[in-house]
């Protein structure tokens, strides 16, 4: 009944230009009303499901397993453990070449003999359904031997600390050291000196639709698909060809819909292999949907860092060497195939990112442990680099009487002063520091909220205002991920189609999972086709029939795939033009197109439209000139190669208030000034930098996974895990200020991240400035009640 | 995670009710507004072999004013009570503790009988029962008996319901006009359980305080009633000196213990940070010394 209540969809950009528009996303009706299609609700002939028993130790030894009683439990099609799965999927390894000496131990789709943290698959059982399979797993008996499990990372390499992997020889992953070589001798000068410890609490990311694969084998033609819900569709029809010895063609992933991803779902995860290893073994669709417990124990965690940092300054302020020691616990393998060592790097490489400072040294350490795996998360370092970053500036400026604005206006790196290197070896495109700084000020109208503070703290009322300036990696070239081995397409493709009626399809190997990456390629396609939005149509998903892709992550979809939609509908209306000329008999340089028709360049008078083209093209070729071949359908591909990353840069500020009494924050007010180069959407983007600031938020104030000293999780459930919601966020205003790239003609950089990016810092200053009054510090996120009462020693 | 297989029966009578309470024993639990036996079926935690819905019992359901009494029918659900002018005039505690009650959907299925039979010790509406000295009424088909909210809860998620009988209401006694009411908590996220939270009623007259009775949530097995800051307070003016003593006294009255992101020692804390801002709250302008 819902076509009873029809009210259309107002895209505000109904004529062109679309690009710079708050355009409202034609897919967000269809999934408001329940009509997505999620993986789970894709239902297969003689489909089976498959539940995973998984171990309740951090670290155990499988003794002996029964599981006479299952099978013989209504629906119970198969059971079957790691070692009959290793002879349909290889084994992996989560490492990249230029990670230099990192190391890894193999992992397999389902733990032989021995799991290595609490909610690792030991055995799977497929039945009819899931909850057949549910109450057979409860009479399956396992004996364990619990052996010693390594929890806490600072120990992790202490001489007495057992060893996960004993052919790894040690529980080091991965140790960095950057030095640029006079960080003592600046030390040794400096007028200032500050010196602080910052701890990141262990959190996940907690999509709306948990991870969810259905695997679809068909032995006949030994050709496999697998419905998925995945950021890179692309990159796991590869691993799943590799892994299970399939011709990478024969192997088809479509993800339609995707609820959420936020970086768990760029992962290839034991479960993923395991459950289409199983379809291929079974001969039949087996569908796994994680739970939401289960997800807490499986889907990858992030920022468990601890980072000591110190920062040297001229008296007049002037910031001269950053050294940071950062230790981070990845779990007992690192992540396949991107790695656990990411994150670490990322903070090494962009800790002091802002900034003028000549002198930097960064150490870094990666410690397995026996947790739950951690790996790319949204914002992947920043958060932490950020906090440090900014954190310690603000001890600083109140070490030495400066106001933190002030403080930050004096070391930034000048707008004039690009392109650049950053003090870590980064390449700077182009930033706007200066500009985002004078922006926020005026935004917050800093002196009023200075005062109001200030008048407030007379009464008893503890507000703060904190201050963070970022900067984002974004349109990654290959540096990523292909120079160190991986199969991770860091260019894409985008091929546009007119129809006969004159509507385009564009297919990109970017896909959507929620934040509108199709709106902004349908606005790029009309715009640079020149038809309205209504009359394209975006496909993604699908690598049957997408151009090979990268998909979605490191902030790249609008950039990169962007400007391969924009480079592709250029040349379709080059063609077009080309065939209404053949058709007209015109001159195609007197031809103009908008809105889905040509025109008299000189008059705009109308002279065909695209549907007549495409009825001409399609059904009566005869009736143009000899020699023509129209061409209505283009590829284009575009790579990013000027640089390794095409950085932004962006400014937040926080305004909170602590009640000093019960060590609660409020959060009255957040602003981000943003710089992202072309705004292709202000809508989106600004909801996107909203959703993105939140989940810093969560990090800062409410999430974390909290492990026991034998590395057991102890909330993990939506009751006892927090994750922010409504009613504790405060109003979000966002401006913008656009530098575009010159990498691209679209000029778009990445904004999915730069949120999650700074908010932790800002909130943590915000909160810091609030507790000055009483000389206390916090810097032990997640910034708990109990935390802040216990630094005011009122317990 | 997938329920196990239970059967589902509903029934209009608290006698049927009751029936099937007897033949199957501990295998069958009571279904009113699910929103906590339906997460642990969910979960496995909990495996009945038969779910008794209730919510076809009339009886059990509605406000109403009788006797001198303000009635509230077990299958009362909570936006019942949140949308109640007649609540909101005769017992405005209960108008007050609401909007702390989880979440607009859980409000909208869970009922107030169902809360108070859980008997969680953080939760509002047991702390509320206490602080209103309300009376359950209890039936086992047959007779009916009458249990103060003070012997109703014997500790962690126990009380003194039989296996074979019903909460049918809860009766509170209509209060005067000196009695005043306060309800706060404290919670990370709105909606969640309370780390600490107070109910306090008492009678005012100038200024001063009398026949407080003051309870707390999420400090202890049960609701706690804090004997010892009712006694410190009771004939007093609410002057720092004073408040002062109460909170003194609150090491006697309350035993919380460790959760997962609070100490005993922060909620002990905490307690008297929120029974100062109750009894402040508690008196009006001109009244606090």
């Amino acid at each position: 009944m819902n076509d009873l209540v029809a009210p259309p969809v107002v895209a505000e950009a109904a004529a062109p230009p679309h690009i710079g528009r708050r355009v409202v996303r034609p897919n967000a009706r269809r999934l408001t009303e329940g009509r997505g299609t999620y993986v789970d609700d894709v239902e297969l002939p003689r489909m089976a499901h498959v539940v995973y028993l998984r171990s309740p130790h951090a670290h155990a030894r499988v003794v002996s397993v029964d599981v006479t009683a299952a099978h013989a439990m209504p629906g119970v099609i198969a059971i079957v453990d790691g070692a009959r799965l290793a002879q349909v999927c290889a084994p992996f390894v989560g490492t990249l070449s230029h990670m230099v000496g990192m190391r890894s131990a193999p992992q397999y789709a389902i733990a032989i003999d021995r799991a290595c943290w609490q909610g690792e698959a030991v055995l799977a059982i497929v039945a009819d359904t899931r909850a057949l399979a549910e109450d057979a797993v409860e009479t399956i008996v396992v004996e364990w031997e619990p052996l010693p499990a390594v929890a806490d990372m600072e120990t992790a390499l202490a001489p007495q600390t057992p060893v996960i992997h004993a052919e790894l020889g040690s529980n080091l992953c991965y140790h960095r050291e950057l030095d640029t070589g006079g960080v003592d001798a600046a030390f040794a000068g400096a007028d200032v000196v500050v010196e602080e410890t910052y701890v990141f609490g262990r959190h996940t990311g907690v999509t709306m639709e948990p991870r969810s694969v259905l695997a679809d084998f068909n032995p006949a033609e030994r050709r496999l698909t697998v419905h998925h819900s995945h950021q890179a569709p692309h990159m796991m029809a590869d691993l799943y060809a590799r892994q299970l010895g399939l011709p990478e063609a024969d192997v088809r992933v479509i993800c339609r819909d995707v609820g959420g991803s936020f970086g768990i779902k760029v992962h290839a995860y034991a479960d993923d292999f395991a459950t289409v290893a199983l379809a291929v073994l079974l001969k039949r669709p087996v569908k796994f949907v994680a739970d939401r417990l289960e997800s807490f124990v499986t889907d990858i965690h992030a920022r468990e860092h601890r980072v000591k940092a110190r920062l040297a300054l001229t008296r007049e302020g002037r910031m001269l060497a950053f050294d940071i020691d950062d230790l981070t616990g990845i779990g007992p393998y690192s992540m396949f195939p991107r790695t656990s060592v990411v994150e670490g790097n990322q903070v090494v490489n962009i800790t002091g990112g802002p900034y003028n400072h000549p002198e930097y040294r960064a150490k870094l350490d990666v410690v397995f442990q026996n947790k739950v795996q951690t790996s790319q998360y949204r914002g992947v370092g920043h958060p932490v680099a950020c906090a440090v970053t900014e954190g310690i500036v603000d001890l600083a400026a109140v070490r030495m009487g400066i106001d933190p604005l002030e403080l930050r206006r004096r070391n930034v790196m000048e707008d004039d002063s690009y392109p650049r290197k950053g003090a870590s070896g980064i390449v700077l495109e182009k930033l706007s520091h200066q500009q985002c700084l004078a922006k926020l000020e005026t935004m917050i109208d800093y002196p009023a909220l200075r005062q109001e503070q200030a008048e407030l703290r007379k009464k008893g009322i503890y507000r703060g205002i904190g201050i963070a300036v970022l900067i984002e990696l974004t349109n990654p070239g290959a540096a990523f991920y292909g120079v160190g081995g991986a199969r991770i397409a860091a260019q894409e493709g985008a091929t546009v189609r007119l129809d006969p009626t004159g509507v385009v399809h564009c297919a990109v190997g970017v896909g959507e999972q929620g934040q509108g990456t199709e709106t902004i390629f349908a606005q790029i396609a009309a715009d640079e086709v020149g038809l309205p939005l209504a009359a394209v149509r975006i496909i993604t998903g699908d690598t049957a029939v997408t151009p090979y892709g990268g998909g979605t992550w490191a902030s790249r979809g609008a950039g990169i795939g962007g400007e391969a939609v924009l480079q592709a509908s250029r040349q379709l209306r080059t063609n077009i033009l080309a065939l209404a000329a053949a058709h007209l008999k015109r001159d195609a340089g007197e031809l103009d197109v908008a809105d889905g028709k040509v025109r008299d360049r000189a008059t705009q008078a109308t002279l065909v439209d695209f549907a007549e083209l495409g009825r001409i093209a399609y059904f009566r070729p005869d009736l143009l000139p000899q020699g023509f071949q129209s061409e209505l359908v283009v590829t284009r591909h575009y790579s990013q190669r000027t640089y390794p990353f095409v950085f932004t840069n962006g400014v937040q500020a926080s305004y909170v208030e602590v009640d000093i009494e019960t060590g609660f924050v409020k959060l009255l007010k957040h602003w981000a000034v943003e710089d992202c180069g072309r705004v292709i959407n202000p809508l989106l983007l600004d909801e996107q930098i909203r959703g993105a600031i939140v989940q810093g938020i969560g990090g800062a104030l409410f999430e974390e996974c909290l492990y026991d000293g034998s590395g057991l999780l102890r909330n993990g459930s939506m009751a006892d895990y927090l994750v922010p919601m409504a009613s504790e966020m405060p109003d979000i205003e966002v401006a913008h200020v656009e530098t575009p790239t010159r990498t691209s003609e679209l000029g778009a950089k990445g904004a999915g991240e730069a949120g999650t990016a700074g908010a932790p810092a800002a909130v943590m200053n915000a909160i810091n400035d609030a507790l000055a009054p009483f000389d206390v510090r916090v810097t032990a996120q997640p910034f708990t009640p109990e935390k802040i009462l216990r630094a005011l020693n009122k317990i | 995670m997938k329920a196990p297989r239970f059967a589902y029966t509903r029934v209009t009578t608290v006698a049927d009710a009751v029936s099937l309470l007897r033949q199957h024993g501990d295998d069958a639990r009571l279904l009113a507004g699910g929103q906590t036996l339906l997460a642990t079926l969910n979960m496995r935690l909990s495996e009945p072999v038969v779910l008794v819905d209730i919510t076809g019992i009339e009886a059990l359901h509605g406000v109403a004013v009788q006797d001198g009494f303000l009635r509230i029918g077990a299958l009362t659900r909570h936006v019942d009570i949140e949308r109640s002018e007649l609540v909101a005039q005769r017992l405005p505690l209960l108008t007050q503790a609401v909007p702390f009650l989880a979440h607009a959907a859980i409000r909208n299925r869970g009922t107030f009988g169902g809360s108070v039979a859980f008997a969680d010790p953080a939760a509002e509406w047991p702390a509320c029962a206490l602080a209103a000295d309300g009376e359950l009424i209890l039936s086992n088909g047959t007779n009916e008996r009458r249990v103060m909210a003070g012997d109703f809860f014997i500790d962690l998620y126990q009380t003194d319901l039989h296996p074979d009988e019903l909460i049918i209401a809860v009766e509170f006694p209509l209060p005067g006009r000196q009695r005043r009411f306060a309800f706060t908590e404290l919670a990370r996220r709105h909606g969640d359980y309370a780390i600490v939270g107070i109910a306090v009623a008492g009678d005012i007259s100038g200024g001063v305080m009398g026949d407080l009775r003051i309870v707390f949530l999420g400090v202890g097995n049960t609701p706690m009633r804090a004997l010892g800051a009712e006694t410190a307070l009771n004939g007093k003016r609410g002057d720092p000196a004073v408040l002062a003593a109460a909170i003194a006294s609150l090491s006697e009255d309350i035993a919380p213990s460790d959760d997962l992101y609070t100490s005993a020692a922060a909620k002990s804390h905490l307690a008297g940070v929120l029974l100062q801002r109750a009894v402040k709250s508690l008196l009006h302008e001109g009244e606090t010394p």
